[in-house]
């Protein structure tokens, strides 16, 4: 037993000491790919398809590993905190650009290393199909005559749906406080308050709606993206149908930790754009009514600045930035 | 009828019954290593479904559940250490009868009575899973509010000591429950700046810490003598369970309908159902005193009613795609790959797959006596290992499980200061299961609180304005008032005659 041990020791020790070696070859050992969110939600089955994906044309395990909590904190820390030698990556998600104007945390999208952007869904205006809104106009006017009436859901306390709802508010002139927010625990409960008769408006995106709307339950009124859906070709966007241009997505890429290096973003980057590409992916994102969106390396980045300006100017509108 | 041959027809290819037998060895696997949850083997299983035809896929996914559901209570029959806060419900029922030397019938009964539990879902679920679906849809936060709060009631009569005792129990979880940032308003709380914090504390390690820590360190205080008891082997488990079916018959049935019930619903799941059955199950008891001695009435009531649960939780999800719990958010995602997309039109164009999944779920449920019945006999071979050699195992199991749930060592802190607490609660005869209630419940009854408040504009009559939670609250205020009035009666009767 001892000796089994103190071999142990020296196999693991071994494996320590050659981990840091240069990423000639990269990538030769298991690559952990984090998510920040649990088991089960769209991210993680993003995740899990792309990890799978990676890990056939990589010829390396890719295991992905669930960091959940702390609306999403603690994953992206330990996706920032992890060594930048490509064997530790991420999935990031938009509230990269929401948690350090809250306040919650320093980490902000220069602390990594962007690989690429893999999808973005647009949020949704959604209302029970038997309520007397037919239009996105119908239900702002409502909202104008009758502040504090109606009550939305969708997402937890200053979460991206609760931002998109605000914005949208505020770009027709509209006091965000107007339409006071029930937190949820996600777009699954906020819709089913929907239908319990709970909350009136839910904005998520439409894929999060599609089996309720699809049920007949639920009507979706806009989309707050310069493009209809793929998924719902119907929906009109926001700027069609009252002329705002605001818009505003849930997205997610790939990352790594700050200072990765160019051999290794190089290999990853030409993998993920295989796997984007990919028939399985294209499927899965048809199949799952997810929108794809791509954005490799310096592009990323840009699109996660400017994501992170948007996200900025709503929440200080809505009080919720410190 | 076609639809029904046709959707049997589909699962009875040798290929889609090996796949959900190797799945169902695998649920077992999994769910009987404590810190792994079966929502962690579901999980696993999603880029396997990747490659798979839709039926066999979703077969892979309800019998690893069933099984990994079960498979929980095998570590807490042994080792007191609960694999999902369903089975916490009643670990220390469980252990009592291990320690009696009766854990072959304690799991015997185990697997006995999940398995009917689960035909008993199935078949409520083939019968009305469209009628019930809708009354499930009429719960908002004011209904979640109340189902909370009586769960909560449920620490009341769950505790065998001073109800003093078991406030406090309860208290300590409720406090727990309100660390970090998962609360309706987004502000950190006792997070003291840290990351790990904010994620607030995950029952699991905590309920691993709480029963299973706590026990390996008053062992070892103890010198981790040997049990002076011999496991009886449990023969001919039909003789048995025959006894057992007849001997039970109404707490199986009440266990099964209140599992069915509850788990219906989207915001609540197996293990309040396992809470409110005990609970139940002691308050209608004849002989409750029996109870934390190591009595099988409460377990047999439990164990029905959380695998009961798990078929219920599959309602909304296929009539609606609102997800029961987290095994069926994962299920959601499976179905939309694999072109099953769930809602009203699943059962009108494509109903030989709903069949189908019906079909599975029996299957499940029936593979789930053999083979839990031969991990109970092996598992049950454990004890016969000394405790100085058991107790040290058992401290890797709780370090490993900790660290698995979310692959980090926050976990296995988390683990170690509540074993800690959970040594010193239970050396000053406070119980422990409260606490695990307090930790489970506590989110749920302060998110539908403060939701319910913005909703109604700051008013409490909102909590009663609706019907359902109207009934739900009365029933919620006598479960509560009905023991006070019933210790004031006492007082002024004894204050009488003097």
């Amino acid at each position: 037993m001892k000796r089994l041990f103190a071999a142990l020791c020296v196999a693991a020790s071994a494996c320590l000491a050659f981990s840091p070696a240069s990423a000639a070859g990269y990538p030769e050992r298991p690559i952990t790919l984090i998510v920040p969110w649990g088991a089960g939600g769209g991210t993680d089955a993003v995740a899990r398809i792309i990890g799978s994906l990676l890990e056939r044309d990589l010829k390396q395990p890719v295991a992905v590993v669930n960091r959940t909590g702390g609306q999403g904190v603690v994953g992206h820390q330990a996706i920032a905190d992890s060594a930048p030698d490509g064997y530790t990556i991420g999935l990031i998600t938009v509230e990269i650009g929401m948690m350090h104007w809250q306040g919650l945390t320093k980490l902000d999208y220069q602390s990594y290393t962007p690989v690429a952007l893999l999808n973005e869904d647009a949020a949704g205006v959604q209302v029970r199909a038997d309520s007397p809104y037919k239009t996105v106009r119908d239900l702002l006017d409502d909202i104008k005559a009758h502040p504090g009436k109606l009550k939305a859901s969708g997402t937890g306390q200053g979460g991206i749906w609760h931002l998109a709802l605000a914005g949208m508010l505020a770009s027709d002139k509209i006091a965000p406080a107007s339409v006071p927010w029930v937190p949820s625990n996600g777009a699954a409960p906020g819709l089913q308050d929907l239908m319990a008769g709970g909350v009136q408006v839910v904005t998520c995106s439409l894929p999060e709606a599609r089996s309720v709307i699809d049920a007949g339950r639920v009507r979706s009124l806009a989309v707050m993206s310069k493009e209809r859906s793929k998924l719902m070709p119907d929906v009109p966007t926001l700027k069609e149908a009252t002329g705002s241009d605001w818009a505003i997505g849930a997205w997610r890429g790939i990352a790594g930790p700050k200072g990765l290096p160019k051999d290794v973003t190089d290999v990853l980057g030409a993998a993920l754009k295989k796997a984007y590409d990919s028939k399985e992916y294209q499927d899965f994102l048809t199949s799952r009514g997810f929108g794809g969106r791509w954005a490799e390396g310096a592009a990323f980045g840009t699109f996660m600045a400017e994501s992170d300006a948007a996200l900025g100017a709503v929440m200080k509108e809505v009080g919720i930035a410190k | 009828m076609g639809a029904i041959e046709n959707g049997i027809a589909l699962v009875l290819h040798w290929d889609v019954l090996l796949t959900i037998f190797l799945a169902a060895a695998f649920g077992l696997v999994v769910g009987a290593i404590p810190g792994l949850t079966a929502t962690m083997a579901i999980a696993l299983l999603v880029p396997v479904t990747f490659f798979m035809d839709p039926i066999p896929a979703v077969g892979a996914m309800i019998s690893c559940s069933a099984m990994a559901i079960f498979a929980g209570d095998i570590p807490s029959t042994l080792m007191r250490m609960p694999g999902t806060p369903a089975s916490a419900a009643y670990t220390d029922e469980c252990y009592a009868m291990t320690r009696k030397g009766q854990a072959q019938l304690a799991l015997g009964a185990n697997v006995l009575f999940s398995a009917l539990g689960g035909l008993f879902g199935t078949f409520v679920l083939i019968i009305s899973a469209p009628l019930l679906a809708e009354v499930a849809l009429q719960f908002s936060s004011f209904e979640y509010f109340w189902l909370a709060l009586l769960g909560l009631a449920c620490a009341i009569f769950i505790g065998t000591g001073s109800p003093l005792k078991g406030m406090i129990s309860l208290f300590i979880g409720l406090f727990v429950a309100s660390i970090g940032l998962e609360n309706p308003a987004g502000i950190p709380r006792f997070t003291m700046g840290n990351t790990d914090l904010m994620s607030g504390v995950d029952f699991i390690p905590a309920m691993i810490g709480l029963f299973a820590m706590s026990e390996v360190i008053r062992s070892m205080v103890s010198g981790a003598q040997d049990w002076d008891v011999k496991q009886v082997a449990l023969g001919n488990p039909l003789k048995g369970w025959g006894h057992l079916f007849v001997k039970y018959w109404p707490q199986q049935l009440r266990g099964n309908i209140t599992g069915t019930a509850i788990g219906i619903l989207p915001g609540a799941g197996a293990d309040i159902a396992a809470w409110v059955s005990f609970a139940m199950s002691r308050k209608f008891s004849k002989t409750p005193e029996k109870f934390g001695t190591g009595h099988l009435e409460g377990i047999v009531e439990s164990t029905s009613s959380n695998n009961a649960a798990l078929g219920g939780a599959w309602v909304p999800a296929l009539v609606f795609g609102i997800p029961g719990d987290s095994i069926t958010a994962i299920v959601i995602g499976v179905l939309y790959l694999k072109g099953l997309n769930p809602g009203p039109t699943l059962f009108l164009n494509n109903p030989e797959s709903i069949y189908a999944i019906f079909f599975i779920f029996i299957l499940a449920n029936v593979a789930m006596v053999p083979l839990g019945l031969a991990a109970a006999r092996a598992g049950t071979a454990l004890l016969n290992i000394p405790r100085r050699i058991l107790m040290p195992i058992i401290l890797a199991f709780c370090v490993v499980g900790a660290f698995a749930v979310n692959n980090a060592v926050y976990g296995v802190i988390i683990m170690l200061v509540f074993g800690v607490l959970g040594f010193l609660m239970e050396e000053h005869e406070v119980p422990v299961a409260p606490c695990v209630l307090g930790i489970v419940l506590g989110k749920m009854l302060e998110e539908s609180f403060v939701t319910s408040m913005i909703k109604s504009d700051g008013s409490f009559l909102g909590f009663f304005e609706r019907p359902i939670a109207g009934g739900l609250g009365v029933v919620t205020l006598l479960v509560l008032l009905i023991p006070v009035w019933g210790w004031l009666r006492g007082r002024m009767r004894r204050t009488q005659p003097a």
